[in-house]
């Protein structure tokens, strides 16, 4: 019960307050993996702001340990070292105030989308009945989904997928979301589709954004703040501020600032990507 | 006129599955007529073939035995050992599967003798099962209790170790209880391995039955079940009835698996095709 209780008394701090976003900062996070003598540093004092109600968005060369991050800001795993704070508290573990949009589809496939949306809030106990079938509903609606409430995850479409899950996250009223490169796979169009759907979506709710990804284009069209990675044992290498205003156009990418934060950004990547290259030499 | 018949019947069926499975049957049939009659017809013996009766004098057998008690008490004895040790590896492997897939500490200390007496095969406990068990019908339980538990084990522990960790994590990042982890993602999660095993585990089940009924002698008749009835007919010499011995199994065989597949069409509405 302990857990549920700190998530509750956190809630109530948060409605306090005027905000539903919550700023995250990652201390001097370091972790690797295996056996001391064969261990695979991962990540190396990485410390970040992530600051409330911002999209920041992280880049990094594959490989680099991006997932190894977003695990430990979620909370699933521990760091050997340092901490990770949302709003100035150390977190122990996942809790609803921090959710997760994973890489691969993580709806659950013997639920509908509605019994997937309704999943936390429902076993939590805390809606129930027909405010929260309204609710769903209207969240379903809200991302294009409003025929396929009472289809299975394999019936939908990736794009559909990844907007089902966005649902089933904000349903929570999370204060933190992150996203685990959660359009890779998808085709070209609706990769940009959804790109521009998420952006639509955090300019109305405002909420704290962590974006993880690979791909500079999409990394800059959303970005607030933009954390380069280095590569393994990864730290931080450098945050930009992407200044180009909101809300975003598909225009702006072709403008000369963003041209020149994708050539900094790339600079910085290529680097990067050369000396893991030239490891394997 | 044959013709117009097969559509008239494929229009009120609707479906062309079963016209062609009907007629794939019948084919078969044909076949086995033809092989079998060869001997008469062309002096010709086909090897392996040529002294199986044909379809016919089965037939024939089968309408003599239909009205007889004993041939039905057969399938009742033989039914309700297969259900019986079915039954009992269901409540135990699902529980123990599951128990070594999300326990280390359980698994740790089963999964290794669990692992020494799989191999061994069901059939290679009849002798010690026959001296062990008070009865007869205790040790046929017994050892087709073997038969489906193993299987079942290891289908519910791999497809509940290959449930997506996304899953879990993302409903642990909804507040899931340990419980809620269990009940919710990890039991269905395993659902269709469950059937996976369980329909392996039936077949098995079946095969092992018969030899057990076979070596143990069954006891007296009627009570021997089906494997008894090949078996009595073998030692009676009658040809005919063994073979529909062998069909009343696989028509057995097949009523069960049938049975399974629509369980787990009923409890999966996510596996069914749209």
């Amino acid at each position: 019960m302990s857990p549920r209780d700190s998530a509750t008394s956190k809630e109530n701090k948060n409605n306090s307050g005027l905000n539903n976003a919550s700023s995250v900062t990652l201390r001097d996070v370091s972790k690797s993996y295996g056996e001391e003598w064969l261990s695979d540093d991962v990540l190396k004092d990485v410390s970040i702001d992530f600051p409330a109600g911002e999209l920041t968005v992280i880049v990094g060369p594959s490989g680099c340990g991006k997932s190894t991050l977003v695990n430990i800001m979620a909370g699933f795993e521990q760091p050997d070292k340092g901490q990770v704070l949302v709003d100035g508290e150390v977190i122990h573990g996942p809790a609803k105030d921090r959710m997760v949009v994973f890489q691969e589809t993580a709806l659950i496939p013997w639920q509908t989308t509605f019994e997937n949306v309704i999943f936390g809030p429902k076993m939590r106990g805390e809606k129930s009945g027909k405010a929260l079938k309204d609710e769903a509903e209207a969240l379903l609606v809200k991302v294009g989904l409003g025929e396929f409430i009472h289809k299975y995850p394999i019936q939908l479409s990736g794009g559909m997928q990844r907007r089902a899950e966005l649902a089933r996250a904000l349903i929570n009223e999370p204060t933190v979301m992150i996203m685990d490169e959660p359009f890779r796979g998808l085709d070209a169009m609706s990769r940009s589709l959804m790109q521009e759907f998420f952006l639509d979506l955090f300019e109305e709710n405002k909420k704290t954004n962590i974006f993880v990804t690979s791909e500079v284009d999409e990394a800059i069209f959303l970005a607030d703040n933009l954390v380069v990675l280095s590569n393994k044992p990864t730290s931080v290498q450098k945050v930009l501020k992407i200044k180009l205003p909101r809300p975003r156009d598909y225009k702006m990418l072709t403008s000369t600032e963003a041209f020149e934060y994708k050539r900094e950004a790339l600079e910085l990547l290529h680097d990067e990507a050369m000396k893991s290259f030239a490891v394997l030499k | 006129m044959a013709n117009t018949k097969k559509t008239v019947l494929a229009s009120l069926l609707g479906e062309t599955t079963l016209v062609r499975g009907i007629s794939s049957i019948l084919i078969f049939l044909v076949i086995w007529q033809i092989g079998a009659l060869c001997d008469d017809w062309f002096g010709v013996d086909i090897l392996g073939i040529g002294l199986v009766p044909p379809p016919t004098d089965v037939f024939i057998a089968f309408l003599d035995v239909i009205p007889k008690v004993g041939y039905w008490q057969s399938w009742v004895a033989s039914f309700s050992r297969v259900l019986t040790g079915f039954i009992v590896a269901m409540i135990i492997g699902i529980p123990f599967g599951l128990l070594l897939a999300v326990n280390r500490y359980f698994r740790g200390v089963f999964f290794p003798p669990f692992e020494i007496l799989r191999p061994i095969p069901p059939l290679a406990w009849v002798p010690a099962s026959l001296i062990f068990w008070p009865t007869n019908e205790m040790s046929i339980a017994f050892v087709t209790f073997l038969g489906a538990f193993f299987t079942i084990v290891i289908n519910v522990l791999g497809g509940a170790r290959a449930i997506n960790i996304s899953y879990l994590r993302a409903a642990q990042s909804m507040g899931a209880s340990q419980f809620d982890l269990f009940w919710k993602i990890i039991l269905p999660g395993t659902l269709p391995s469950i059937f996976t095993g369980a329909a392996v585990g039936m077949g098995i089940t079946w095969e092992v039955v018969l030899a057990a009924e076979m070596i143990s002698g069954g006891g007296t008749q009627g009570g021997g079940g089906l494997g008894f009835f090949i078996w009595s007919s073998y030692m009676g010499g009658s040809l005919e009835q063994i073979v529909v011995g062998m069909i009343s199994i696989g028509i057995a065989g097949y009523l069960s698996s049938s049975a399974i597949r629509k369980i787990g069409y009923l409890l999966m509405p996510w596996k069914r095709l749209f």
